[in-house]
């Protein structure tokens, strides 16, 4: 153990060769040897009823798995454009029936009367989604520094599971924790200590009093995007070659120097990507915010107003009073919109991940 | 004998339970090339490492003994190890430009030293004159004077490892520590890098870690040899070169290992 020569022949590619060499002689007193100086005996060998290879030649069996993993993978691949497709046809009349303008910018929403204006619904969509960046990032990013620049291997190895796992709760969960939690701490502490002290503050101003408002729907948001922003700017920093760090810092810089200019400025495409593919994920939630921003129709002006995302919108209404003319239209046109806009946040970060470490 | 710029008094260097570095003990003269030298794997590039602390970055290394600077053990606890490596340059095998332009790595050691960079990049034109200098001093003047604000991953490795020593060179370093700096590089472009040191060597105290047994005859004013951790042998390049004392200094020369 102490002697390098000895480090050298038992170096962990010696192991493995003796491994391969010895399963080859595949008789049972080697194996036996084998385990005695603590070598797996173990090949991926599954067991002989399952090895389907006895009944199908093997070429024929790879190349038949081959196409059948191609075709899912076209299936898969196609359904977006389908889909995209069937709404943008369901959605055709209210885009014949009225100026795109009039859709984007109208502010009246009365089906009955025709009127259909996104504008109320874009903003809501809007104002929450940004409240959840403004209070997701900061901390988000501080994390994914902490875990790919300073933490032990072993906290390292233990968040990112939990992070992982965090990404993996239901969304209407969050909605609960919302309604539980977070909307009576804003309608009871957050609103009445900004009425009192910051209230000449236009944005801190509403007469909300409910506690169902955009600031609680950022809220539920933002913790539902910390795992993504976490697990994905952690990884693309902690991509960034040591070597360069290390060249920071065979120059006399600090840690903290270093990943200012350096790592970050390495890793800056990509810690956007993460946060695009957070904000599409913000985007798009639909039913813990819908539990959480009170869905009143009007534009937000202030954090504690509440809002109606457009994702509520289509939620709440779609299927019910689909005699009225247009209704389905419209409702699926703001389905329409939706989608095209976290498609192309969600494929361009996606693309420069890609690019950046080869996979996403 | 000679004047010591550093003191290796010593020195065990474990990764884990690897012992790579035994017990140690040389001296760095001032001035001059040392040349590190032996076959693959027997701790050069821990020992260049364990001159300016870089060995820190490595996760899971444990040393004992004490590398001394100037009369200053490195590994002192109180000692800033910023300083140190400031006070100690290095360059690597292969060129890492930092993502920024051929300018602003140069000026990056300047300006972190200063405090005068920011997250854009600093405007202090003072800092022209250092730029200039010590991308002569590393031989790339002449050909990237027209294109300092480009990146400087455009340019050629060959480029790329110059810059690198002018960016080096940058903070004024004592001591220069060189892995294997030519490895990288085509027979011209690793030319041009020996001249500099050689160029470089009447100043500063130079270290280079080199497995081409030519080049560290070219270089060398000393010589150090290793072999799988320990030192075998130590001395003035003639001395090590034409009279080895070591009979396994003798097999490497002759090229039966390594
Ligand atoms: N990061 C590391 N983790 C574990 N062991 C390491 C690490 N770096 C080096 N070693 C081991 O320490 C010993 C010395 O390595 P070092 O890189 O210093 O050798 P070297 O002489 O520079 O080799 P080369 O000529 O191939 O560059 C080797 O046995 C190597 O396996
Ligand atoms: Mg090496």
């Amino acid at each position: 153990m102490g002697n390098p020569a000895e480090n050298f022949k038992r170096g962990k590619r010696g192991k493995l060769y003796l491994q391969e060499r010895l399963l080859q002689s595949n008789h049972s007193l080697v194996k036996n040897d084998m385990r005695k100086i603590g070598l797996s005996t173990q090949t991926g060998y599954v067991g002989k009823w399952l090895d389907i290879s006895k009944y199908l030649p093997r070429r024929t069996l790879d190349r038949l798995a081959k196409k059948w993993m191609g075709f899912q993978a076209i299936a898969v691949a196609m359904l977006v454009p389908l889909i995209a497709f069937a709404l943008l046809f369901r959605a055709q009349p209210i885009l014949t029936a009225k100026s795109l303008r009039e859709l984007l910018l109208g502010t009246n929403w009365h089906p009955l009367k025709q009127a259909f204006g996104f504008y109320p619904f874009i903003m809501g969509t809007l104002w929450v989604t940004l409240t959840s960046m403004v209070i997701a990032v900061p901390p988000s990013l501080m994390t994914a520094i902490y875990l790919a620049e300073y933490a032990p291997k072993r906290i390292r190895a233990l968040a990112k599971p939990l992070i992982d796992l965090l990404a993996g709760i239901p969304s209407v969960v969050y909605g609960v924790w919302g309604v539980l939690t977070v909307v009576p701490f804003i309608r009871n502490h957050v609103a009445p200590t900004l009425e009192r002290w910051s209230s000449f503050i236009p944005l801190f101003r509403s007469d909300n009093t409910t506690g169902y408002s955009v600031l609680a729907g950022g809220l539920v948001l933002a913790v539902m995007v910390f795992p993504i922003i976490i697990a994905v700017a952690e990884e693309v920093i902690h991509a960034v070659p040591q070597d360069l760090r290390e060249a920071s810092l065979a120059l006399g810089a600090t840690r903290w120097q270093t990943i200012k200019f350096v790592t970050l400025r390495k890793a800056f495409a990509g810690v956007m990507a993460a946060i695009a593919l957070a904000f599409s994920r913000a985007f798009g939630e639909t039913m813990a915010v819908m539990m959480v921003v009170g869905n009143v129709p009007q534009a937000p002006s202030s954090f504690l107003d509440s809002a109606y995302p457009l994702t509520a919108l289509i939620a709440n209404n779609y299927g019910e009073m689909m005699s009225i003319p247009l209704y389905d239209a419209a409702l699926l046109g703001a389905a329409l919109l939706l989608m095209l806009v976290v498609l192309i946040f969600n494929i361009t970060s996606r693309l420069v991940l890609v690019r950046l470490m080869g996979h996403f | 004998m000679y004047d010591p710029h550093i003191r290796i008094n010593k020195w065990n260097v474990w990764y884990g339970s690897d012992h790579a570095l035994v017990n140690i003990t040389a001296d760095i003269p001032a001035k001059g090339i040392t040349t590190i030298i032996g076959p693959s794997g027997c701790g050069k590039t821990t020992l260049l490492k364990s001159m300016n602390r870089l060995l820190d970055e490595m996760a899971g290394t444990r040393v004992k003994g004490q590398v001394w600077l100037d009369g200053i053990n490195i590994y002192d606890p109180g000692v800033d190890v910023t300083e140190v490596r400031t006070r100690v340059g290095f360059l690597a095998p292969k060129p890492f430009p930092l993502p920024m332009s051929i300018y602003d790595n140069v000026a990056y050691g300047p300006r972190i030293h200063r405090h005068t960079l920011n997250s854009r990049g600093g405007n202090d034109h003072d800092l022209d004159g250092i730029v200039e200098n010590n991308l002569r001093a590393a031989g790339l003047w002449e050909e990237v004077k027209d294109r300092l604000r480009t990146s400087a991953t455009r340019l050629s490795t060959g480029q790329q490892q110059r810059l690198c020593l002018a960016r080096a060179l940058a903070v004024e370093p004592d001591v220069l520590l060189c892995d294997e700096p030519t490895s990288a590089l085509d027979p011209i472009a690793a030319q041009k890098i020996e001249a500099q040191l050689q160029a470089l060597k009447k100043e500063r105290t130079i270290v280079v870690v080199t497995h081409m047994l030519r080049q560290a005859r070219r270089m060398a004013d000393y010589v150090i040899l290793l072999w799988m951790g320990e030192l075998v042998e130590t001395g003035p390049a003639m001395q090590v070169f034409v009279n080895p004392r070591d009979e396994r200094t003798r097999a490497y020369l002759d090229g039966d290992i390594g």
